[in-house]
């Protein structure tokens, strides 16, 4: 990597960045004197600013800029792109859902965008603070997002939830950072790495202090042992905001996390190996068994989203650049599924309430087919059944690394709670198909109808066509670590 | 006394004073002030409040507004003054980057600024 020589160079890496940042700031300013009948104005500006980062990002210059903070490669541009993608499917969904919820404001495209302006900070984050910068910019923002419906006694809820535990995480992850700090005497990922490698076996306080950073990057992707705020804030927070909950913030955390411990401990991966094997290995369980009680949809996509960070987990502790194109890739898939589902829950409506619940779903098939087929498709993609996307996600991205590292156990083990997982998912189908109907359906809204048909054709078959595609930049992005 | 405890010296000295004068403070009242005591003289004082009732008692939500307000603007002349001191031991072109990375700050924070204003969070009505 080539460190930037001029601040002029050092901001052209940060350009995706300083759009994000220089839109927001503009959008509030513009939706402060236009009132509240600017949001609309607001998140088509916020989805261009988003579009012009994803474009920056994929294309811009590559480099290291202020004194090593700030990594613009390869890993972080696909990360980039894919948030700023997510992001700007949510301010879409989320304009339409206020809207008809009758709370439409333009400060929810700014939150969105300083959401995505902290995670490309974290996919980017070449040094401890950046990566605590990163995490508390988008965490602050998602705070305020969950709990967006004030009146809503469960959304304001599930914020205050998710800020009590937020803040618990980030002193988790401070603390640790500070030991590493201490012990290794630099917060640069490089030197750290220098540092722990001098160490010699006598680098307990670094490894005490990096189990640390990784209990509080796992609150964050909600991996179990530290998914207890998940299912409570899922089921409160507005249902366009959960859809990006589950999606960008996880691929932000989880890259982030990869950079740590690849660029960071590259010495030790036997040591963080077994953290973070651990943590994969109950977040599946805890995902599969758990999510079998759930009736609630919102809980039981809680529960998905902690067994798919288990499969995430198990790719990054691979150790190797294969384990980084497979994370990229199967965030990727289960993102567009994920977002696809959420889509399906906006669209799908009964008299004017959103069909929550399992038992809501049944009948679908008679009252609304395209809706049906819809969930169904996505249904058993992210329940990982062939031939959908799921499949190929967790089947050939996420577990074959980690095989291909001598981890066939644990993938053994992610096979086996993926068939349980697949009860749920099978139930959820089940109903929709063969139960009976209570009653007609409302007509689903044009946005969210839209995207949830655009992610099923994604998921099945275009997906295909598009992998091979992003294939190439994944495994560029996986090589940029400097692994075999 | 070895050197490395003279540095202290200071911080005993500045204890001694606090105790004395802390001490004086309390005994000195007690002597000298007129006492007619009466309940609510003696109950403790809480700012507005009854010093024992219920804590999950209503209080406007507007005086947090006005706190949360008060804290990011007080916060940032406390990032104000350390910058203010060393600003100008800087070497020349290291000064530049340093008076523009605080002009940016300051320009985020009046975004925030105009934003506040324009919702109104400043009127108490």
């Amino acid at each position: 990597m080539i460190p930037a020589s001029s601040l002029a160079e050092a901001l052209g890496l940060a350009a995706p960045e300083l759009i994000l940042a220089v839109s927001a700031m503009l959008i509030l300013v513009g939706g402060a004197f236009g009132g509240r009948g600017s949001s609309g104005v607001a998140s088509l500006s916020a989805v261009a600013a988003l579009i012009g980062a994803a474009v920056a990002a994929a294309w811009g210059d590559q480099g290291v800029a202020f004194r090593g903070g700030f990594i613009a490669d390869d890993m972080a541009a696909f990360a980039k792109a894919a948030i700023y993608a997510a992001s700007a499917v949510a301010v879409v969904l989320g304009e339409r859902w206020l809207g008809r919820a009758g709370n439409a404001q333009f400060e929810f495209p700014v939150l969105i965008l300083i959401a995505a302006l902290g995670m490309g900070m974290m996919a980017s984050a070449g040094d401890l603070i950046h990566l605590y910068v990163g995490v508390e910019l988008h965490s602050l923002a998602l705070y305020v997002l969950a709990a967006f419906q004030r009146d809503d006694a469960r959304s304001s809820e599930a914020g205050l939830k998710y800020f009590v535990l937020g803040a618990l995480s980030s002193g988790l992850l401070l603390y640790g950072a500070s030991l590493i700090y201490g012990f290794a005497g630099s917060v640069r990922f490089d030197d750290i790495a220098r540092a722990t490698a001098a160490l010699e076996g006598e680098g307990t306080g670094v490894l005490f202090g990096l189990v640390f950073v990784i209990c509080g990057l796992a609150f964050k992707v909600s991996a179990a042992p530290f998914h207890m705020w998940t299912p409570d804030v899922y089921e409160g927070a507005p249902l366009p905001m959960v859809a990006f909950f589950t999606t960008a913030p996880k691929m932000a955390a989880l890259v982030v996390l990869a950079r740590l411990l690849y660029e960071g401990f590259p010495e030790a991966v036997d040591q963080w190996r077994q953290v973070v094997l651990i943590v994969a290995l109950i977040s599946m369980a805890v995902g599969a068994f758990a999510g079998l009680a759930q009736r609630n949809l919102k809980r039981l996509l809680a529960y998905s989203s902690i067994s798919n960070m288990g499969y995430a987990l198990l790719a990054i502790s691979a150790g190797t650049a294969g384990g980084i194109e497979g994370l990229l890739i199967f965030m990727v898939l289960y993102m567009v599924d994920s977002l696809g589902l959420f889509a399906c829950l906006i669209a799908a409506n009964r008299a004017g309430r959103s069909m929550e619940n399992i038992g809501d779903f049944s009948g679908l098939s008679r009252v609304n087919m395209p809706l049906a087929v819809t969930v169904t498709v996505l249904a058993l993609s992210i329940a990982g059944i062939p031939p959908m996307a799921g499949f190929w996600a967790k089947y050939f991205f996420a577990f074959q690394p980690a095989i291909e590292a001598g981890l066939w156990g644990p993938a053994a083990f992610g096979l086996l709670t993926g068939v349980v997982a697949a009860f749920y998912y099978l139930r959820l189908v089940k109903t929709i198909w063969f139960d009976p109907a209570p009653g007609e359906a409302d007509v689903p809204p044009l946005d969210a109808k839209l995207i949830a048909y655009a992610s099923a054709i994604w998921a099945f078959p275009v997906f295909y066509v598009v992998v091979s595609l992003i294939e190439p930049y994944a495994a560029q992005a996986g090589r940029s670590l400097g692994l075999s | 006394m070895n050197a490395f405890l003279l540095e202290y010296l200071p911080i005993v000295i500045f204890s001694g004073i606090a105790i004395v004068l802390g001490a004086a403070f309390l005994l000195a009242p007690m002597v000298l002030a007129p006492s007619n005591p009466d309940p609510e003289k003696t109950s403790a004082y809480e700012c507005g409040f009854n010093p024992f009732e219920d804590a999950r008692l209503k209080f406007d939500v507007r005086f947090y507004l006005v706190s949360i307000l008060f804290i990011i603007f007080d916060l940032e002349v406390a990032f104000l003054f350390p910058w203010a001191v060393s600003l100008m031991d800087l070497p020349e072109a290291a000064q530049r980057f340093a008076f523009w990375s605080m002009m940016v700050f300051l320009g985020v924070l009046t975004v925030g600024f105009i934003y506040e204003w324009k919702k109104g969070a400043l009127e108490w009505e």
